[in-house]
């Protein structure tokens, strides 16, 4: 059901200053909405996003409901060495989806 | 010897009762949408008692938003993100939306540039206000007004 987009170069200089593009669909319900019937729809987000390259962290984001739907994050990390950028996203109702890409760095 | 509690003294301490008993029910009802002041108090949780600086931090909104359901945030600061000199956090605030906060970004000399964009929601016509932690223990805060015409989290489903 969930599925993310990443968009990381493939390969890169070390030390170079990559940039990194992450989307997941998700509806980032806020909890703040009522439905027709008045009732509160509970809220339902993405509360944590963690980004590791090569099993250290290097980016993290805490999401709050007002987080448009499908949360976009873009942000930017140092090409160190060769590897894998795991990204995690963690969120109510046990939402957990890890996604990785590989790099060469040379 | 006791003197007996004159008429003065039983209405003062009536009254001292009575405005006592009116000040603690005075009940603290929640807004349905944060105030400035609630901004100002998130902040504060953040920051502590230290000093925010105004500056190094730029917050880039579009100035005019049609639909506050996705308004593209970036936010960057200036800094050259060394391990000495780098910037530990970037936290976004609203005055308006129900909830003061929205998003917390933590970086370390790793991120090699502060900078990220994210998409965001907005309630209404309100100034949103982004602070930066330094490495160092400073704050700095940028912000931006932003003119809303479609409002978010208002919408039935």
């Amino acid at each position: 059901m969930a599925s993310a987009l990443i968009n990381v170069p493939a390969r890169a200089r070390r030390g170079e200053i990559i940039e990194v593009k992450t989307l997941i669909s998700h509806p980032m319900e806020s909890g703040h909405r009522r439905s027709q019937l008045g009732a509160l729809i509970p809220r339902d987000i993405i509360r944590l996003f963690v980004c590791t390259y090569n099993g250290t962290e290097v980016f993290r984001a805490e999401l709050h409901p007002a987080i448009a739907a499908n949360p976009f994050v873009v942000f930017s990390t140092v090409a160190t060495e060769s590897g894998t950028i795991a990204f995690h996203w963690t969120g109510d109702n046990g939402f957990s989806v890890t996604e990785s890409v590989a790099i060469t760095v040379g | 010897m006791k003197r007996p509690t004159s008429r003065r003294q039983f209405l003062l301490a009536a009254g001292g009762a009575v405005a006592g008993f009116g000040l603690a029910s005075v009940v603290h009802v929640k807004p349905a949408r944060a105030t400035p002041a609630a901004m100002q108090e998130a902040i504060r949780k953040v920051v502590g008692p230290a000093s925010v600086n105004t500056g190094k931090v730029t917050l880039e909104l579009p100035p005019l938003v049609e639909n506050g359901n996705t308004v593209p945030l970036a936010v960057s600061v200036e800094s050259p993100m060394t391990e000495a000199d780098h910037v530990r956090t970037i936290h976004v605030f609203t005055e308006k939306n129900p909830l003061p906060d929205v998003v917390s970004f933590r970086f370390g000399p790793r991120a090699g540039r502060a900078s990220v964009a994210t998409r965001i929601r907005l309630t209404d016509t309100q100034t949103v206000v982004a602070i930066c932690e330094l490495s160092d223990g400073s704050f700095w805060s940028g912000s931006a007004a932003v003119v809303v015409t479609l409002a978010a989290c208002l919408e039935d489903v």
